[in-house]
């Protein structure tokens, strides 16, 4: 069971004040991520959650019993760091066992657990090396073992892939999302990348300096996201803004359109302009176009087989039924 | 140091240092080895011919020996204890956040820029002293007798001023380890569950280890060979006699050249094989 809830939770450094009166609901085996650019606040509101900062006012409640004065260790959550924070004296096995050695579990239980865990996440032929003798994935795998063997009630994690390369953080974020359906326990997961956002989570918390700009469903973000930051921060490629005349058309201060819902074509189209700099992924194709008459370049996806190139004339056509709008005020006009 | 050519230019450049250094060091030696194969006393007869290994024989062989092996071992073993144990504290004292932390960091250092006889005479004449030292006004006070430190506690007294020597450097050592220790190492221990006490053993204590030894390897080498301590204040007497203040002993008051000199080559085996485990230790530390 974890359902934990924020209320009116506020947090100052000194003067500071880092996040603003907050309130949040994460229900129980919902496997939330909290998002924002740097220094936004994220890994501040994990450890709010997690007891590990005291919360200057404000409420925290764990399946529905305060816990704004509970020591971290009786929360009943368990936390992978960014570092992983493995113990480097101890072997994978001990750092394992560790939470339930503090518990004074028996320790044929014990053993019993940390087997269990070590065969989920693929580490038993690892049992008895020290972390310094692990690749970053492994290490990764350690903490993520620590934090199962102990069946908290939520799982806190702080930017767990961030030190693992491209390829391995794929890999790493399909094992997070299988271990959260076998387990169906509650999950924060903190990220500065969209990406993992939208494929990892039930429920997506969009934050700017402390204040959450949106919470919703991964589609619901994308479909309908409720002011420009949080349009301009989920999807990528980013969201083109347009303002002036073309968004007045529309009625409306500011209209954005998403780089896959413009199509393109050499011959016509409503906006017309010059190709600059395209990205080819293979699959897609992105282009940068400029001269169109409006004052933005804009980011167009095509598919990776169209043939533009440097400046070559291009018709773009924006579908109109996902035209999003916005007021003076940023927010979204419904 | 690349190619061929750059290294030996180095090994040019670096020759006189290194000759100097080798006769500083050498010369010295060579003449207490070739002394303590000889029968050599300065003020009767001077230098009366080899004598082979008898010097080293009668230096292990005699009375005073093992006792002052024991002395020895009983200080460096009571200074390291100290010094470890409450360095360790203090450490993880200096370590918390606090108001004036700078100053009270250069006052917990000072200890170790008093020269050893200075820091000997002041606590002998100002704390020790059973007239008037303040330990004995102290004792006065609470209507206890004043003790006489220097002869009836002679080796406690000792252990306790050359303690307050080395405690800072103890100290500062184990103070840069604690500092580099993950944070989030002892946050993870303290949500899985671990308290205090047992955050110190499993995290902090493991993560010291290696300076801790470090710490152990430097003092002893520098603890068997205290001298000035002992000889402003209690001159070796009540027991106090070491292997070092032993040797100064044959050398200059029995005036028996030879037979201190075989001490003397006693004293540098028994300080290489510290220095060794040292080396060793400190290498390990550089390649990991
Ligand atoms: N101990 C502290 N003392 C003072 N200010 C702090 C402290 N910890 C964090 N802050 C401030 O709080 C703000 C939020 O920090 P936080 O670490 O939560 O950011 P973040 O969203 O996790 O960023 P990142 O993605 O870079 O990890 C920052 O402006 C930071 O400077
Ligand atoms: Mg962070």
């Amino acid at each position: 069971m974890g359902r934990i809830q924020l209320k009116q939770v506020t947090k100052k450094f000194g003067d500071v004040e880092v996040i603003p009166p907050l309130d949040l609901t994460i229900e129980d085996g919902e496997f939330a991520v909290f998002v924002g650019p740097s220094g936004c606040g994220k890994s501040t509101l994990l450890r709010l959650i997690a007891g590990l900062e005291d919360i200057t006012t404000g409420q925290i409640e764990i399946d529905g019993t305060d816990a704004t004065n509970v020591p971290p260790a009786k929360r009943g959550l368990a936390m992978v760091f960014q570092s992983y924070a493995l113990y480097p004296h101890m072997s994978v096995r001990k750092n394992i066992a560790f939470p339930l050695r503090m518990a004074k579990m028996e320790q044929a239980e014990i053993d019993k657990r940390v087997e269990a865990a070590a065969s989920v996440l693929n580490l038993t032929d690892y049992l008895d090396r020290r972390p310094g003798q692990l690749s970053g994935g492994q290490r990764q795998r350690v903490a993520i073992g620590r934090a199962i063997v102990r069946e908290p009630a939520a799982f806190l994690f702080d930017e767990p892939l961030s030190n693992l390369d491209a390829a391995l953080r794929v890999g790493m974020r399909m094992e997070i999302s299988e271990l959260h359906e076998k387990l169906a326990t509650t999950m924060i997961y903190v990220t500065h990348d969209q990406v993992e956002a939208m494929t990892m989570a039930d429920k997506i918390v969009v934050l700017q300096a402390g204040v959450i700009e949106q919470v919703g469903s991964p589609l619901e973000l994308y479909r309908a996201p409720r002011n420009l930051f949080v349009a301009g921060f989920i999807g990528s490629p980013k969201m083109n803004f347009i303002e002036g005349p073309e968004a007045a058309k529309h009625d409306a201060h500011t209209i954005g359109v998403r780089p896959e819902h413009i199509a393109v074509s050499d011959s016509e189209g409503l906006w017309s302009g010059v190709v600059g700099v395209s990205e080819h992924l293979g699959s897609d194709t992105f282009f940068h176009v400029h001269d169109t008459g409006l004052a933005e370049t804009i980011t167009v996806r095509a598919d990776g087989e169209v043939g533009f190139r440097h400046g070559d004339r291009i018709h773009l056509t924006p579908r109109a039924d996902v035209i999003h709008r916005f007021d003076a005020q940023g927010l979204r006009i419904a | 140091m690349a190619t061929q050519h750059s290294r030996s230019a180095a090994r040019i450049m670096m020759a006189p240092a290194v000759f100097v250094l080798l006769v500083w060091m050498l010369v010295p030696l060579t003449m207490t080895l070739y002394f303590s194969f000889k029968k050599y006393l300065p003020l009767r007869g001077g230098d009366l011919g080899w004598v082979g290994f008898d010097n080293y024989v009668r230096f292990v062989t005699s009375s005073a020996f093992w006792p002052a092996v024991q002395t020895t071992l009983v200080i460096v073993g009571g200074v390291l204890l100290i010094t470890v144990v409450l360095g360790i504290l203090l450490a993880l004292l200096l370590d918390q956040p606090m108001w004036g932390q700078g100053v009270v960091r250069i006052l917990v250092i000072a200890p170790f820029f008093v020269m050893p006889t200075v820091s000997a005479l002041v606590w002998k004449n100002m704390f020790m002293d059973p007239v008037n030292g303040l330990f004995a006004h102290l004792w006065r006070f609470f209507g206890a007798e004043p003790v006489s430190w220097l002869s009836d506690a002679s080796l406690a007294s000792i252990i306790m001023i050359v303690s307050w020597q080395w405690l800072p450097f103890a100290t500062l050592i184990l103070l840069t380890a604690i500092q580099s220790l993950d944070s989030e190492q002892l946050e993870a221990a303290e949500m899985d569950g671990a308290p205090p006490l047992k955050r110190f053993y499993h995290i902090i204590l493991p993560h010291m280890s290696r300076a801790i030894t470090i710490v152990i390897l430097i003092q002893t080498i520098f603890l068997l060979a205290i001298f000035a301590e002992i000889f402003v204040t209690t001159g070796g007497a009540f027991g106090t006699r070491t292997l070092t203040y032993l040797i100064y002993q044959r050398v200059l008051e029995s005036q028996n050249v030879g037979l201190g000199s075989a001490g003397g080559v006693y004293a540098i085996i028994l300080a290489n094989i510290v220095a060794l485990f040292l080396m060793r230790i400190v290498g390990k530390n550089l390649d990991a």
